[in-house]
């Protein structure tokens, strides 16, 4: 009988009396299901949250903030300045004017839906141009602002996590009030944690006249990147910092690079325990089944065959738990949205679970590495046995 | 103990699988004892606030500023102490890594926190010297500070009025926090910034108040919001363990998330462990109906079973607990970008110790009961 077809039908045989054995195969799924579990969801929230941040560059697009400055809460600039850069080389232009839009970051206190205390919403004060810049901007919901005017459009996912800003709604600011007039996305980026409100209003409401946070700029192509900031860096007495969107927002998702690195610290912590218990299963099954191998061997089929279809066993069990594992983590949050204070700054971003392929990948990984390591112990015991040894046991 | 020999028996009846037991416990407390440092990290600041402080910040967001006359209009109501304020910061020194939050404040300031305990001269040195800064203990140690020392800060948000952010600051005091508190701030001299600073001078970010009597603090911070309503400078004043918890609640649902799964992990191990336990004893029906045959009686047939639950748990977990105070000092640098500063606290330790005892009873419970109930003839013929 050759090899192969020794460890098939082994194999068969071990698994059509699975289900005898429920109990004990059940314990190894359970466990390592659990770690998988573990393992996706938290890689899940951390890339979620990752993707949201970096996805909101652009590479043709460049911020520029004051000098020493990280986060566009800390930052200003005067207006003057702005000025400067709308006459910089490197920036394009539409219809003859340049694309270059200044901008107030800043934050008011709102509550989300079911909360107790007020949470740190965005703020942003724009120009038309921002969203010339910016055309992945679209009104799902009512229109936009009216310049001049105190109307707001909210971001979706702000939209979806406070309350009192549907359609029409007014937030009290200062001695004032807005009014919610839009919905908008930007395609899942940061922007839509965000209100945007006309910039002169803004900069009145955060007593800003004259300056803003950052300036937002579209470059002719990503090689202009050069002209403008080597211009910007030399220009007398102007102290800004000149970085593209993509390097900004990257700077910003620090935060989530940590969640990452902690999912997976505790996934294969736990994927520990589960070996363990795994091993401890797998010896007790195959202690149970020694008479069973004792007799397989006596008929002839050899030790490498035991070994080989109990590890095969181990294998499947290990391959459907992961699967399990898996499938909970997407059931459970794939899409799921929450918000936190992002990236070390003070302002909330609304961010969904993003269970990807590579993410399942890693965590498949991890139940296979469980399985083969809880099989190969007590299957390489198994097959070693002496067989009168194992007959005798009887 | 008179019986040990046989819960040792039982224990090393099968010397592998007792270690996996302990083994796969001591993950599930490994785990449980780095969440629980997270979770404690996310609630820390509100168990140390004062519970006779308020503070004000205006109702737009606490990141806006407010006049500083503001001061002097709260501190002539009722019930009032003392107020101070602070602004935040920011700053960088030498390197973005190195985050503290940094604080212009008064002197007074120290007068409202009095679990801060200032090294000698300290806050003398911090009037006198304009530029002074006093820095707490922690802080100062990473960075190798001696008093005396010039501290260099480079500005983020504040800029001084001849445009340059390159702040310098003067160590002239320490302080530690006799609370067990934060002690990884810096205080710097109030008047120095906002000379110094180019614009929002006589601007305050948030004013502490010290009240007279913690039961009043409700009807002050009513009193002190009614003042500047319809003001265009709202105020909201909240107790001290309200404002810290309003932080804790907005990083709270990504804390709230990596507690339940960190739950979740926990028990899927110990209902293995469970698992294997109830069929250790199993396995030993018919030894066990020796004993009983021989005349030990029920009830200390339970025990001994339970006996060697709660010393597997019980091993297990201060397993897990040792290697999570290890492996802590690495942990505490993944988590400390979204969480803060977690710490390892004794709490957890009494937590991991009746936790365990917890699941020793709930996996040995079943099966000692069956082994107590043992028919001595059926155990016997299970052979």
């Amino acid at each position: 009988m050759s090899f192969i077809r020794q460890v098939f039908s082994i194999t068969k045989m071990n698994l059509q009396s699975v289900l005898q054995r429920s109990g004990a195969s059940i314990v190894i799924i359970v466990g390592i299901a659990g770690s998988v579990a573990v393992m996706v969801s938290l890689l899940a929230m951390g890339e979620g949250l990752n993707s949201t941040i970096s996805n909101t560059g652009q590479e043709d697009r460049v911020i520029i903030l004051r000098d020493g400055s990280s986060s566009e809460l800390s930052s200003g600039l005067g207006m003057q300045e702005v000025d400067i850069i709308l006459n910089s080389p490197g920036v394009k232009e539409e219809n003859g004017d340049p694309l270059v839009a200044g901008e107030v970051y800043a934050i008011i206190d709102l509550k989300k839906k079911g909360a107790e205390s007020t949470s740190n919403l965005p703020f942003r004060g724009v120009q038309q141009t921002s969203f010339t810049i910016r055309p992945e901007l679209e009104i799902i919901s009512g229109r936009n602002f009216n310049t001049g005017t105190a109307e707001v459009i909210i971001g979706k996912g702000a939209h979806d996590q406070y309350e009192g800003v549907d359609l029409g709604d007014q937030i009290k600011v200062r001695d004032g009030f807005v009014t919610v007039v839009g919905i908008f996305t930007t395609g899942g980026d940061v922007h839509e944690s965000e209100v945007w409100a006309d910039l002169p209003i803004t900069q009145n409401i955060f007593r800003r006249e004259g300056s803003v946070s950052s300036a937002i700029v579209r470059l002719e192509s990503k090689e202009s990147f050069d002209d403008l900031g080597i211009y910007i860096e030399n220009y007398p007495s102007l102290e800004l910092k000149v970085l593209t969107e993509l390097d900004f927002y990257d700077s910003q998702a620090s935060g989530s690079d940590l969640i990452k690195i902690f999912g997976q610290v505790v996934g294969y912590i736990m994927a520990v325990g589960a070996v363990f218990a795994a091993l401890n299963t797998m010896y007790s099954a195959v202690s149970t089944r020694l008479v069973e191998i004792g007799t397989l061997r006596a008929l002839g089929f050899n030790g490498s065959t035991v070994l080989v279809s109990l590890m095969i066993e181990a294998l499947i069990l290990a391959t459907i738990g992961g699967l399990l594992g898996a499938a909970i983590a997407y059931a459970l949050f794939n899409g799921y949205t929450v918000s936190t204070l992002a990236g070390g700054s003070f302002t909330q971003t609304a961010f969904a679970f993003a269970v990807t392929g590579e993410i399942v990948q890693q965590g498949m990984t991890l139940a296979l590495i469980v399985g083969l390591i809880g099989g190969l112990f007590p299957a390489w015991n198994a097959a070693r046995r002496d067989i009168t040894e194992a007959l005798r046991s009887i | 103990m008179k019986y040990w020999t046989i819960v040792r028996a039982a224990l090393t009846r099968k010397k592998v699988r007792t270690f996996m037991t302990i083994a796969s416990i001591a993950t599930a407390f490994l785990l449980f004892s780095l969440g629980r440092s997270v979770a404690v990290a996310f609630t820390s600041e509100v168990d140390y606030a004062g519970k006779d402080r308020l503070v004000v910040s205006s109702k737009l967001s606490f990141t806006q500023a407010m006049p500083m006359s503001y001061a002097n209009r709260i501190e002539a109501l009722e019930g009032v102490e003392t107020v101070a304020w602070r602004q935040w910061f920011g700053g960088t020194y030498i390197d973005r890594a190195n985050f503290f939050p940094k604080w212009p404040v008064p002197e007074s300031y120290f007068d409202i926190f009095p679990e801060f305990i200032v090294s000698e001269g300290g806050k003398e040195a911090f009037s006198r010297n304009i530029q002074g800064m006093i820095a707490g203990a922690d802080t100062a140690e990473k960075y190798g500070w001696e008093i005396g020392d010039r501290i260099p800060i480079i500005g983020d948000i504040w800029v001084k009025d001849d445009n340059s952010n390159n702040w310098e600051f003067d160590l002239v005091g320490t302080f530690t926090n006799a609370n067990g508190g934060a002690q990884d701030e810096a205080y710097i001299n109030w008047k120095y910034f906002d000379e110094s600073r180019a614009f929002e001078k006589g601007l305050v970010g948030q004013f502490s108040v010290k009240i007279r009597d913690p039961n009043q603090a409700e009807l002050i911070a009513k009193d002190i919001d009614s003042l500047f309503a319809n003001s265009p400078d709202e105020t909201k004043t909240s107790t001290e363990e309200a404002f810290s918890r309003m932080f804790a609640e907005q990083v709270g649902d990504i804390g709230f998330i990596i507690n339940s799964v960190l739950a979740a992990s926990f028990f899927t191990i110990l209902l293995l462990t469970a698992n294997t336990m109830s069929q250790a004893v199993r396995e030993r029906t018919n030894e066990l109906g020796v004993l009983k045959s021989i005349g030990y009686p029920d009830a200390l047939i339970m025990i001994f079973v339970l006996m060697e639950s709660v010393l597997i748990c019980l091993i297990g977990a201060a397993i897990g607990v040792l290697l999570a105070f290890a492996l802590f000092p690495f942990f505490s640098g993944v988590a400390l970008g979204f969480a803060g500063q977690i710490e390892f606290s004794f709490s957890i330790v009494l937590s991991a110790i009746a936790l365990a005892l917890l699941t020793a009873t709930v996996s040995g419970l079943f099966p000692a009961y069956s082994a107590m109930r043992l028919n001595v003839v059926d155990a016997l013929r299970k052979n």
